[in-house]
């Protein structure tokens, strides 16, 4: 360490706020600094974040360290806070699907769901959405969950140093997005799942595309497998790191593939269904070990079950024809999209029947979308499995058109509780395997 | 069980929520807009049979929590879910019993949100608790309701420590103080910030945009029809 004056550093002035030595890392040899570290037994704080490439996203993790292994592990969070859940307040029912997609966005279809279900319930019209649009959202629900489980196990190679899984985890994803792109014509934040059914139906060539995707997957996850499941580097990172039972789980309100990894099949697909999982042929995947290694093995399992379901749920749609949004002229939205020649819009049949031939259907629209539908005074908690765990919304209304209160118990906020539980007492390496199996997106985070 | 059998309590002169629309005042009004009055919407309370599992979750606390008469506010039973309001005084006691009794076992609680209602007076502040039994596979809900002079709650970290950065988050968001909480912080706000920001009494902020000529006003100035 230089001796030069040093603004982070200055200790010297007695504000009483600095309560030892501090020291910048900036990319410099780690003896160069670790040399001004004269006594032994000294306890080092390390800010790890909120910009650190492997704490996904902006995570800060406050360590206090006694040589390699961590005696002290907090978490911050905060930095993405951006008041999705205020916004909401100001906007109607329906515009709520735009903000809640954008929270955990690795996830988008399933905040969607979600408050989409705990709208419909508070409306009290569950059992009046169409079959074909059911359908449509699992099965968009299990593309989802498959394109978020290959981020975190893509990410998670890449944060042990392994660039082939991150590379093979992203292709795959590509394809996945793919198909999100074809479908709601966006990759990320569709804003697709709307109260009452979906935005759209599957335009054509869709199902052929999934069909193909069906075909492709499994071998690709496979070879994925021949590289992690039995690589002994991979193994020694993983195994019996960040061990968490199922009283830790728990306690601290861990739901997911973290939970599954303790041998506890709690799947709220299975155990709660909703969308009519329950109708289904899936397994719920578990393992024993509750160590990191369980966890990648329970998101493994997980993307072969989310293909099984996808294949059921295409051939369902081959057969199961009908409207996508809700009958009920109150509710559903009034106009079904097209592609024009300057993007995507109100269909030109739609168009003409409002301003050319209805009077009524005019109003009718421009009422549904300005002001939009009321929905009774009430509250509701509705939840769904999201790849990270129980993503719960407790929705409020007092009787208008915008949600009085929505909020959302997003299944990483709670699951990054974890964190002091899992790295204290171990390596900082393990840290970082630890975070990334609990994988947590900070965009939901934070909300 | 349906919306038909909530019971409304008799209510003081049920309070009117607002007056008009579309800013449309008596003199000149040719829309009639301007006489409308919105009243506040009324309490409610369910009556037994509550349905589906919710009677034997009562019967159960009834028996586990002898205090149930005096702890127990009201019960409501709304779109095939159960909330208990509970006097905040009794929380912590209401929910050891969920989580220790054989037959209730809710084992999980999936946090507290909390609810800015400005027109109860008295009662400003609600923090709602989400339990799950995964052994009985129930959900119930608790509500607490606090008054804005005094927004305290006992926290319930010691019985279920995952709610220790939910109470964080509500006690940032709403400024409910959850009496024995190991370290009530701002978790989502800076440290240093001003106000609670999901208060209703709290601006949603923002500046107007000009779009073709038309300037747009914030989302919070904009036209409301609640």
């Amino acid at each position: 360490m230089t001796a030069t004056y040093d603004a982070y550093a200055a200790s010297g002035t007695d504000d009483g706020t600095a309560e030892g030595k501090v020291f910048n890392v900036a990319g410099q040899d780690w003896d160069d600094v670790v040399k001004g570290v004269t006594d032994e037994d000294e306890l080092l704080v390390i800010n790890m974040g909120p910009q650190h490439p492997s704490t996904h996203g902006v995570l800060r993790l406050i360590l206090t360290l006694d040589g390699e292994s961590v005696t002290e592990a907090r978490v911050g969070i905060g930095y993405l806070h951006t008041g999705i859940e205020k916004n909401m307040e100001f906007r109607t029912w329906t515009q709520g699907s735009t903000f809640c997609t954008r929270m955990d966005y690795l996830a988008p279809i399933f905040n969607e769901t979600a408050y989409c279900l705990g709208v419909e319930k508070l409306l009290g019209v569950t059992d009046q959405i169409p079959e074909r649009a059911q359908i449509i959202r699992v099965m968009m629900m299990e593309l989802n969950r498959i394109s978020s489980h290959l981020v975190a196990i893509a990410t998670f190679g890449l944060e042990l140093g392994a660039t082939t899984v991150m590379l093979n985890g992203f292709i795959e994803r590509e394809y996945t997005l793919d198909i999100f792109e074809l479908i709601t014509g966006l990759r990320m934040n569709m804003a697709y799942v709307r109260p009452g059914g979906v935005a759209q139906d599957l335009p054509p060539g869709a199902l052929d595309k999934l069909r193909e995707y069906l075909e492709r997957m499994p071998e690709r996850f496979l070879a994925m497998r021949k590289l992690m499941d039995a690589n002994p580097v991979y193994l020694a990172r993983t195994k019996d790191v960040a061990y968490l039972d199922l009283t830790g789980c728990m306690a601290l309100g861990i739901t997911g593939p973290v939970l599954r990894s303790t041998g506890l099949p709690w799947d709220l697909r299975k155990s709660q269904p909703y969308c009519g999982y329950e109708t289904y042929d899936f397994e719920v995947a578990t393992q024993t070990s509750a160590d990191v290694y369980g966890r990648y093995l329970v998101r493994m399992q997980e993307m072969d079950e989310s293909l099984k379901i996808i294949q059921q749920c295409v051939d369902r749609l081959t057969v199961t024809k009908g409207p996508v949004m809700i009958e009920d002229k109150k509710i559903g939205w009034p106009a079904q999209l097209a592609i024009g020649a300057d993007g995507m819009g109100n269909s030109p049949k739609h168009i003409a029947h409002i301003m050319g031939t209805s009077m009524e259907a005019l109003i009718h629209h421009f009422k549904l979308v300005t002001e939009g539908f009321r929905v009774p005074a009430g509250q509701v908690y509705s939840a769904v499995e999201s790849p990270r765990g129980e993503l719960g919304v407790h929705v409020v209304s007092d009787g208008g058109t915008r949600p009085y209160r929505a909020h959302f118990r997003d299944p990483s906020f709670t699951n990054l509780q974890a964190t002091a539980a899992m790295c204290e007492g171990g390596f900082v390496a393990d840290v970082i395997a630890a975070v990334a199996s609990i994988d947590p997106v900070m965009g939901g985070v934070d909300r | 069980m349906s919306s038909e059998d909530v019971v409304p309590l008799p209510t003081q002169g049920t309070p009117v929520s607002r007056h008009g629309m579309f800013g449309a005042k008596t003199t000149g009004d040719t829309s009639g807009f301007g006489g409308l009055v919105v009243r506040q919407a009324a309490r409610v309370s369910s009556q037994r049979p509550y349905g589906s599992y919710f009677d034997e979750v009562a019967d159960e606390l009834e028996r586990a929590y002898p205090e149930f008469g005096d702890a127990i506010e009201r019960v409501v039973v709304h779109r095939d879910e159960i909330t208990f309001h509970v006097q905040r005084a009794r929380l912590a006691e209401v929910a050891q019993t969920l989580r220790d009794d054989l037959k209730l076992r809710f084992e999980l609680c999936t946090g507290v949100s909390g609810v800015h209602y400005p027109q109860e007076i008295g009662a400003e502040l609600h923090a709602i608790y989400h339990f799950l039994s995964m052994t009985h596979n129930r959900r119930i809900r608790l509500e607490v309701s606090a008054p804005d002079e005094d927004p305290h709650i006992p926290s319930i970290v010691s019985i279920y420590p995952t709610n220790d950065w939910h109470e964080r988050e509500t006690y940032d968001f709403f400024g409910i103080i959850f009496d024995g909480h190991p370290a009530l912080t701002r978790i989502e706000m800076p440290d240093d910030w001003v106000g609670h920001p999901q208060r209703k009494d709290y601006p949603l902020g923002g500046i107007p945009v000009e779009y073709r000529g038309a300037e747009i006003p914030p989302p919070d100035q904009r036209r409301s029809y609640t």
